[in-house]
Formats: structure tokens, sequence, C-alpha cells
């Protein structure tokens, strides 16, 4: 025990006067958070569209009113021919063209459904659909009110079902509120599994671990004392980032904080445990930092950050079932935002716990004294 | 029972025979000298005996606890020196000795007249890191930290390599005290001019050992007479000589050119006028005294 204090002061002793440290500690989840959850966002404001109007009637011109008075959208001015508006497009200034053909206004007049059509461009897949599920709404609205209109106000429309909608949990539907606890997870795993890494594969590198091998520390001593020097940095990591988020974003902490930082201490102990076992198998930090950084893009894209993991296919979430970031995603964001407690986010706690146990057992017997 | 014994230990990396089955004992309270050039297996022997590697075949114990399944004794009466620097160079001399008094589950003062001698030279630096030591002081520090928990048997690989002549001179007088106290001393070292130092050397060479003798001991098994020969063109002296069919084998030591010949009628005087026929006319020639470097050439010459 004595000697697991020993180890866990000198970590100390080294880390503080590591100069880049402090730094990361403090701003790396200012900035993060100032920057990642501003830009991540999947709100599309100012799509641009280019309408090439071959009919250039009354009702065409206002249903071109119709885009440019949504803040949506802003019109780019183009010539009457769809080629040169897809060269817009083609040139990146223009995301959707919508083609209004010859006789649409005397379609309407004449009761057939008018038809326009929407060229999006697809580069960015989530923007593409959303451009077009913006536009189909406006179209939508403006044919329902000529129907409307045409056919004499006083005649019953046949019934149909309008819908109420009512955002749970995040009412304002707040993007920070869903990005800034997924940051938070990135943040601390990154803080706590690279750190502890690269610090063994550090005295691999530098010859000290042959000066500690020949001493009569037990293996479990020094993983553990490895460990808890940057359990207890990330752990506070995750305590400062709360604070920033709170402060800078006004995230809701709707949930208890003990069972969050309960989790979190679990899952720091799978996160750290996997970064010492990464660091006994590597022999330069090079090495650590490559395949490092290739897990966590994994787990980060897997993690459902930005994605649903529900819709994700049969294998990714049999996946995800090993995949740490996933659960502690999901946690965060269910205690934070809408207040879960224990008995919610029981089964990602007990397969957090099981996780851990094995990551550690693994580390401790995987790093050898004697080669 | 001997505090080291080496028997019949070999290891073997991918394509090098580092070690190929050697023996030998230290006695109780020797400092013993492991001499010979780099890559000869030193390194690789003193990581069998430290428990850090895992020798191929053989055995070897310290005081009794064999190196392989007695690995938790071993750690606790050792203390082993590296030859590349390994204290934490982000720490200072004092934090250094401190943890490593700590992990050991003593204290500085404990066995403080142990490292009195070497602590008392670095105290002035005792808030300095590590790393920012000279190579002399960073061998002392490595010593007291070695030191630190009264081992039986100490282990040095190397500990004078890259170190100035008067930080040698210091540190072989230190390892002199620390035999007064009781402590078994292995070393090695690539410097034939410190095998004298020791009271049993050991030349190792290609994985085998050649001797293992007292340097005296050694230089009395010299086979021949040897000759220097100084002369102001010492290196065409040396090609010449080699030519001489009376030649053995002909060395050049510093200014000097050592020589044996497999002819014993041969005498100063003689060589002299041989040489002076072939036109090297201003050289001297004298019988010296071997040294254990000369031993050396000379047994390795046999080993190959």
């Amino acid at each position: 025990m004595r000697a697991i204090l020993f180890i866990i002061q000198k970590e100390f002793l080294q880390i503080f006067r590591n100069k880049t440290m402090l730094p990361i500690i403090f701003l790396l989840p200012i900035i993060q958070l100032l920057i990642l959850a501003n830009a991540a966002t999947f709100e599309m404001k100012n799509i641009n569209i280019s309408v090439v109007d071959y009919d250039n009637s009354r009702i065409s011109r206002e249903v071109i009113s119709h885009f440019d008075a949504s803040t949506f959208f802003t019109i780019i001015p183009t010539e009457q021919s769809v080629e040169k508006a897809l060269e817009l497009v083609h040139s990146n200034r223009t995301d959707l063209v919508m083609v209004i053909p010859n006789g649409f206004e005397k379609d309407i007049d004449n009761s057939i459904a008018p038809k326009v059509q929407l060229l999006v461009n697809s580069i960015n897949g989530m923007g593409a659909s959303l451009a077009y599920a913006y536009s189909s709404s406006i179209l939508m609205n403006f044919t329902k009110n000529i129907a409307i209109k045409k056919l004499n106000v006083n005649i019953q429309t046949p019934p149909t079902i309008s819908t109420q909608t009512s955002y749970w949990y995040n009412p304002e539907l707040k993007y920070s509120h869903f990005m800034v606890p997924g940051i938070l997870v990135i943040l601390v795993t990154i803080i706590g599994m690279f750190l502890t890494a690269l610090n063994l594969v550090r005295e691999k590198e530098l010859g000290t671990i042959e000066q500690i091998n020949v001493t009569p520390i037990k293996r479990y001593q020094f993983i553990i004392g490895k460990l808890v020097p940057f359990w207890i940095i990330a752990m506070f990591e995750l305590a400062f980032g709360l604070l920033v988020g709170k402060l800078l974003f006004d995230i809701p902490i709707n949930g208890s904080l003990t069972l969050l930082f309960s989790f979190a201490g679990v899952f720091l102990v799978l996160a750290l445990g996997g970064g010492l076992l990464l660091s006994s198998i590597s022999s330069s930090q090079q090495q650590v930092m490559f395949v490092a950084f290739f897990f966590m893009i994994v787990f980060v894209l897997m993690s459902g950050i930005f994605t649903s993991t529900e819709s994700m296919p049969n294998w990714a979430q049999i996946f995800n079932r090993i995949n740490p970031l996933y659960y502690f995603m999901k946690v965060i964001r269910m205690v934070l935002v809408k207040g879960a407690n224990l008995s919610d986010i029981r089964e990602s706690f007990i397969s957090v716990s099981i996780l851990a146990v094995t990551m550690l057992s693994f580390a401790i017997f995987r790093y050898k004294k004697t080669s | 029972m001997n505090p080291i014994i080496v028997n019949k230990l070999a290891k073997s990396y991918e394509k090098v025979n580092a070690l190929k089955g050697i023996s030998f004992e230290v006695e109780d309270g020797e400092l013993f000298g492991l001499i010979g050039p780099d890559g000869a297996g030193k390194t690789t022997l003193i990581r069998i005996l430290a428990s850090l590697l895992l020798p191929d075949t053989g055995k070897a114990s310290l005081v009794g606890n064999d190196v392989v399944k007695d690995f938790h004794e071993i750690r606790k009466i050792v203390g082993y020196m590296p030859s590349r620097f390994s204290l934490y160079t982000d720490l200072t001399v004092q934090e250094n000795l401190e943890f490593f008094a700590g992990v050991f589950g003593s204290t500085i003062e404990e066995n403080y007249y142990l490292i009195k001698d070497i602590y008392h030279m670095l105290e002035p630096f005792k808030g300095r890191l590590a790393g920012k030591l000279s190579g002399g002081m960073k061998q002392k520090l490595a010593l007291s930290c070695a030191l630190i928990h009264k081992p039986k048997i100490l282990l040095l690989d190397e500990p004078t390599t890259g170190v100035d002549a008067v930080s040698r001179k210091e540190f072989w007088a230190m390892l002199g005290k620390l035999k007064a106290e009781g402590i078994t001393i292995l070393v090695s070292t690539p410097y034939m001019d410190e095998a004298s130092l020791c009271d049993r050397i050991a030349l190792i060479d290609k994985g085998e050992i050649l001797s293992v003798n007292t340097p005296k001991g050694i230089i009395a098994l010299f086979p021949q007479k040897l000759y220097g020969i100084s002369t102001p063109n010492s290196f065409s002296l040396l090609n010449h000589l080699r030519t001489l069919p009376i030649c053995k084998d002909a060395f050049l030591f510093g200014q000097e050119i050592h020589v044996t010949t497999s002819n014993s009628n041969i005498t100063c005087e003689s060589l002299h006028d041989l040489l002076s026929n072939s036109g090297f006319t201003n050289s001297t020639v004298t019988l010296i005294e071997p040294t254990v470097e000369d031993c050396f050439m000379q047994l390795m010459g046999n080993n190959r």
C-alpha cells in the first residue's frame, strides 16, 4: 500500500512539473466546448437556392417570393437555363436548384397537379436531405393555400390529421444541450486514456522502467499507482467541463451528479486501463499515439455523438456493446438532459463495470516486469 | 554457498547467441569484474541476474535464490544499475532518492551510512533535476539509488562508460568502500585498465568466458615473453612485424607496439638488430610486463 502511495506521489510531481500539463487540463475543455458546441450544428441556415423559372407567371413568382421570405433560404440569381444553374451548383455557389416548368400556372388553373423539379447538391448528405425537407414543406404549404383559395373558402376541405409536436427533455431543441455532454465524454476519454498510455510508454522509452522493474513493486501496485493520478485528473476534468458547459451554454443538469460521477468513475477505470494495456504492448510513444488514435476515432464515430446508434446496422449495434464511449455518451445525456436515475441506466452501468474489470485485469496481466 | 552462482547459462536472441552456456561463481564480499568488448554478452548476463531477462537454459542464483523462480526475493536483495541512466530526469536528486527508498519500503535515513560519502558529494545539488546533472554526478546518484535499500549484491552494468577520468577514479574508490561494507559487487566494464581494481575478473567475449582469475593470476598465465617497441613510425613497423615469420602477435597499444614471438631464442637485442636491418633504425625494444589487455588480446586470438 505504501508503495502505491509513493508511485502516486511521484506521478503527481512529474505531471505538475510538466509545463504543457496545466494548459492541457484547463484550456482544452474550454476551447473544445467553445469551438465544437458552436460549430458542429445540424441546424441549416442560409441554404442557397437558385430558381430557373420557365413559366414566369404570377403564381411562379409567388412561389419564389415564399422562398425569399423564408429565413432558411437565400436566393442566388441565375440565368434562365438549367445548365447554367447546375454550373452554379458545380462551383459550389448554390446548394439547391428549383426548376419551375412552363405551364405551371396553367396546370394549377386546370386543376392538374403542378410539378416542380428540385436539384439538390448532395455532397453533404445530411445537409441535402434537410434542404430538400425545408423546400418541400414550403411548396406543400403553398399548394395547400392555392387549393383552398381555388375551391371556394366555404367548401369543406376533407379532414386531415394535424400534428402538434412537443419536444420532451429538450423543448427548444437546443443543439448545445445534445452536443456539450457528448464533447465532454470525448474530452474526458482523451485526457484520461492518452495521458496514461503515453506516460507508461515514456518510462519504457527513457529506460526508467528498468529501474522500476528491479524493485519489489508488485504488478498491480504499479498499474494502480499509474492509474490513480490520471483518474483523478480526468474526474476533475469532467467537473470542470460541466462547469464550463453550465456557465457558457447553460446545459441542463436534471439528474443526480453523484450518479453521473459514479458512472464516470467506472468508465474511467475502463478507459485508463485500456490506455495502460495499449502502452504495455507498445514500445514507443509514436506507436501508442497512432493505435490510440485509431481506436478513439472508431469509438467516437460509433458512439452516437452525431448519429443515432439505433439506426446503425445490426453489426454496429453489436459492436457498440464493447464500445465504452457508447455507454458513457448515452448515460451522460440521459442523466443530464432527461434526469435519469440509477434504474434507468442500470444496464449500461453493469456493462461498463464488467468491461472495466476485464480491461484492468488484462492490463495488469499483460504488464510484465521480465522479458 | 557463494552469493552469485552462474551455471551453464545460455541466452540467444533471434540471430545472435548472446551467451553460450557460461559458468562462474562470485565469492562473498568480492568485487568481481566482467571484462569484455561491446557485444560480448555482459549486459545480457547482468540483466538475467537482475531477473529482468529469462535465460534459455542453465541456472543462476543470487544468495541461494533462483533468478527465475525466486525473482521476488531477488528484487529485495539486489541493487542494479543499468548502463543507461534510468532515473527520473524530471525529478530532483532528493526526490529520486526518496522515491526509490519508498518503493523498497525503506527511508534515506535508514541506510544513510551506506550512501553517506556519495550523498555528501550530491548534497549541493539535491534540489536540481536529475536530468540536469553532469555525467559523473548522474552515476553517483544512480549508485545511491541502487544502494538505498542496502542490497546484499550490487550489479553494475558499465557504470563508468561515458564518465570522465576523475569521476571514474572516484567511482572505483566508492566501490572499494562498499566492498568493505560486505556487499558483493559484480561490475562489467569494457575498460581493461579497470580490471586491475577488481579482486577477480572474468574475461568474456562473444558470449563465452575466456578466463576467470585474479588480475595477477591472469597476467601470470601469459604464455610468452612480451616486447614493447617504441618507434616514431609505428604504423609501418606494425605492418612490417606482421609479415615476419618469427612474430606471433603484434598489437598497437597507444604509442607502443606489443609483440610476442614464437621463437624463444629471440632477445631484445636480436629483435632490435632485426628491425634495424629492415630500415627501422631508431626504434627501442624492451622486455615488458604484460597487462590484462595483452592477456585479453591473446586469449581472444586463441578463441578465433
